[in-house]
């Protein structure tokens, strides 16, 4: 095994691993330090799923608006289940991070005067979101990617899978990674590790996610004692395409796209979002832009009223644009009108599109304090992969590109404190995972006789997801889950892959990706089972269940691993120290108060 | 596209598993497909239900990630984008041209990346009029007509697909190729940037914009119509103007 040393290791290539190899890299020419930095991803960075994102990143902007406004609708957005310390933190630090975005490259779009151009987006009191026309994810990843390449202290990896954390006497002391071409194990030795590894959409059957959104961060951290937090919290994106689940983003409806059922009605206004604000001038907080929960949770009224239409095998409603005019769809949704062209052959600029919830984003992670750091000295944690504590019990759509660039930052800089005052480990302490691994990969290889096949867990992982946690849940469907997911684990034990090469061995690294998932979705059935209330995206029709419950449940879930056994579930207290948990409301309900 | 007609497809698939021989040959897989099947699709449905050793790149099955470019009947394609209801009889996958392979569809980017990197593709700007300041964070200004110069040119995914289709790549890897011309050219467009001169003493020479010969298939392949051949052109177009400058100031 190939031993390397380095000041910080980071995992993960997306938004947040890059902004933090260069928020580290900055941080240590500033001490004085010079540090290596290592930057490790499963794939080319710009790859990386943070490219998918589309409709854009907030940051209070124009002189109306507040940071006392985008931490309200932040906290009311997540239904209180925020840390209000963090979230103060974020847009407070918001702007300046995606100035920096603009001093580095990004394309944002821009108004006739030079300046960068705003728009809508649900759940936000005013405009505040920057994008660069509907591509925002792609354009921030690849000038991230780009920047990259001047600090020559910043080794890439490639392609190498981390299989697992060392951790010495309650420190984090490096990394086992697997060479994906080549099938070797490297240990990485470090003073401070970073996981940027992203969420884990792909629990699900039907979700908006890349293939590689498998939640591996997750539970690498989760196994060494590291709490999963607030992981019941799954956001259905209101707005997916029928059959793939391929994104369509909250920016049409933000730039004016209105929702119908089948019979041709704008039905949120029948969800408390009301009343209907006239075509082609959307209004904050109203109708098309609620937040998300609730504009899924709609749907699935709807859905039961059998007021949706078909396409394909799909129920749907309808994604209205044709009003704002060819030119205009064209200059600010060009990649919607590909998708929908491309996927299900409909030119949005002539017809509505069919859409229906799909599964986005994991609000939970792996716990981190304000500053990024997990319950394991050096090891932090950023962007979606994290349970930092910004988005609750429902994320406001364009507050997690700004997260990945916030956070990403603070944790990097974090990162080269630490390790500017930190000596490496002995080197020996790393053989023992690292033989650990080997064995486990050996095993995974062995051509065992009789084995479970990965893909039949993976399927039944996928629609036990869905079934028992999905938009509406009940104790019965997610204790059938959790039994489910705990049988998958056990039966996980005897899973052998057929190809046993060491070169680009994929079947290999999907079984390693279905274990880390079917250990963090028993922490997210457990959640969602033992959270006895409704709030944000975890609405439950079980009775005297069907509303937020503050006097028992303001609080996090805390899920501990556990090895063979069963999971195990503790509650946390809420930072609540400035804004007192108050009803959530939009539309004209929402006039005047906090939400 | 709401009736959904399943027939079934062949499609053979070139394998290359080094640890077990040197040699690639090709494979069959016979799978149902209806109107919506992509290729990326069809590799999927391979992998779970019929062959769990066939490895390829994929990952957003969206147009916009970069990673799943193989040749479809010998055309650079990006495999979630493109549709087997477009094709009659076998249909013959390989992986991208031009590439060193490591196994089946899996190729060696390292080049593609390395050449990237050559051109400096970040924004270059040394003695700022305003530095930026996390305590006081400004913008540069930038009118729309000053986006839409470089705009285009920025859309590229870096899947590849453009080098597949360059038969000057294909002679000579050092070339740099469309993708990375095209960016040097993007940061070269741009208002906010300072690094022109910086970019073209890679771009000048013989691998640079000069070893294009204007085929122009990169552009016709390109799933993002980004247009290299144009931003070659244009780049040739500066490179002269460079040396016809060098070549005056003496």
């Amino acid at each position: 095994m190939q031993q390397r040393d380095f000041d910080i290791v980071i995992v993960g290539g997306g938004g947040a691993g890059l902004r933090a190899a260069i928020g580290a890299a900055e941080q240590a020419k500033e001490q004085g330090t010079p540090q290596r930095i290592a930057l490790l991803s499963k794939v080319y960075p710009m790859r990386s799923h943070t490219v998918a994102a589309e409709g854009g990143a907030a940051a209070v902007t124009s002189a109306e608006d507040s940071h006392q406004a985008h931490f309200d609708d932040t906290v009311s957005g997540g239904d209180w289940l925020v840390e209000q310390g963090v979230v103060d933190y974020f847009v407070h630090h918001a702007y300046q991070e995606l100035v920096q975005m603009e001093r580095w490259g990004c394309p944002w779009s821009r108004k006739d005067d030079g300046q960068v151009q705003v728009r809508r987006f649900g759940g936000m009191k005013t405009a505040r979101t920057w994008f660069a026309a509907d591509k925002t994810g792609f354009h921030m990843l690849h000038t991230l990617f780009q920047t990259s390449l001047k600090y020559p202290e910043i080794e890439r990896f490639d392609e190498f899978f981390v299989l697992d954390l060392a951790v010495h006497e309650g420190g984090v002391i490096g990394v086992i990674a697997l060479q994906i071409a080549t099938g070797e194990l490297t240990l990485l030795r470090a003073k401070a590790v970073i996981l940027a590894t992203g969420g884990a959409g792909r629990l699900f059957r039907f979700n908006t996610n890349a293939g590689i959104v498998t939640g591996d961060g997750m539970a690498m951290a989760y196994r060494h004692g590291v709490a999963l937090r607030d992981m019941e919290f799954v956001q259905y994106h209101p707005t997916g395409l029928p059959g793939s689940g391929i994104l369509i983003t909250e920016a049409c409806r933000g730039e004016g796209g209105i929702l119908l059922n089948k019979e041709g009605y704008r039905y949120l206004q029948d969800y408390g979002l009301g009343p209907e604000t006239p075509l082609g001038k959307p209004e904050n907080k109203y109708m098309e832009l609620g937040p998300r929960d609730k504009l899924s949770q709609a749907f699935w009224q709807e859905q039961q009223a059998g007021r949706t239409g078909k396409f394909g095998d799909s129920d749907v409603v309808y994604l209205d644009l044709r009003h704002l005019g060819e030119k205009y769809i064209l200059e600010r949704l060009p990649f919607i009108c590909e998708l929908a062209k491309s996927y299900i052959n409909v030119d949005p600029v002539k017809e509505p599109i069919p859409i229906r919830p799909a599964v986005h984003y994991t609000m939970g992670g792996i716990e981190t304090d304000p500053q990024c750091e997990t319950s394991i000295a050096g090891l932090y944690a950023a962007g979606e992969c994290a349970s930092v504590g910004l988005h609750g019990a429902n994320r406001l759509g364009s507050n997690s590109l700004t997260e990945l660039l916030v956070f990403g930052r603070l944790a990097g800089e974090q990162a080269s404190q630490r390790a500017a005052k930190t000596e490496w480990a002995d080197e020996r302490l790393l053989e023992a995972p690292g033989d650990r691994q080997q064995a486990k990969l050996l095993r995974l290889c062995d051509g065992t006789e009789g084995a479970e096949n990965w893909v039949a867990l993976k399927h039944a992982m996928v629609q036990a997801m869905e079934s028992g946690c999905g938009i509406y849940r009940t104790e019965e469907g997610m204790r059938h889950s959790l039994d489910t997911m705990r049988q998958l684990r056990e039966r996980f034990n005897k899973v052998r892959v057929n190809d046993t090469s060491k070169i680009f061995n994929t079947e290999l690294l999907e079984c390693l990706e279905l274990e880390c998932g079917l250990d963090i979705a028993e922490a997210s059935c457990l959640g969602a089972l033992e959270r006895r209330e409704s709030r944000g995206a975890h609405q439950r029709l079980d009775e005297g269940m069907q509303k937020r419950d503050d006097v028992n449940y303001l609080k996090h879930s805390q899920v501990f691993y556990q090895g063979d056994a069963h999971a195990e579930l503790h509650w946390q207290d809420v930072d609540v120290r400035f804004s007192a948990p108050a009803e959530r409301a939009y539309g004209d309900a929402g006039k005047g108060g906090k939400a | 596209m709401n009736t959904q007609q399943i027939s079934t497809k062949q499609i053979s698939v070139k394998r290359y598993l080094p640890d077990s021989s040197a040699e690639s040959y090709w494979q069959q897989y016979e799978l149902p497909v209806d109107d919506s099947t992509s290729l990326l699709d069809a590799l999927n449905h391979i992998k779970e239900q019929l062959d769990s050793t066939l490895s390829y790149r994929w990952s957003c099955r969206m147009a916009i990630c970069g990673s799943c470019g193989v040749m479809v009947n010998g055309i650079p394609k990006l495999g979630c984008k493109t549709f087997l209801r477009d094709y009659e009889g076998d249909i013959r996958i390989e992986p991208l041209s031009h590439f060193p392979v490591q196994r089946d569809l899996v190729v060696d980017m390292a080049i593609f990346l390395e050449h990237l990197a050559a051109v400096k593709p970040y924004l270059i700007d040394d003695n700022p009029v305003k530095p930026y300041d996390p305590q006081a964070p400004e913008t540069y200004q930038q009118s729309p007509e000053q986006l839409a110069r470089y705009k285009q040119f920025a859309n590229c995914i870096n899947c590849g697909l453009c080098y597949s289709a360059c038969p000057q790549f294909g002679l000579n890897p050092e070339f740099l190729g469309p993708a990375a011309i095209t960016l040097a050219h993007r940061y070269n467009l741009d208002s906010r940037d300072h690094g022109k001169k910086q970019r073209m003493a890679e771009l000048n020479r013989h691998e640079g914009v000069w070893s294009c010969t204007f085929v122009g298939f990169c552009s016709k392949v390109c799933p993002k119509h980004v247009d290299p051949a144009a931003a070659v052109n244009q780049g040739k177009v500066e490179a002269a103007k460079h040396t016809l400058i060098a070549l005056f100031k003496g």
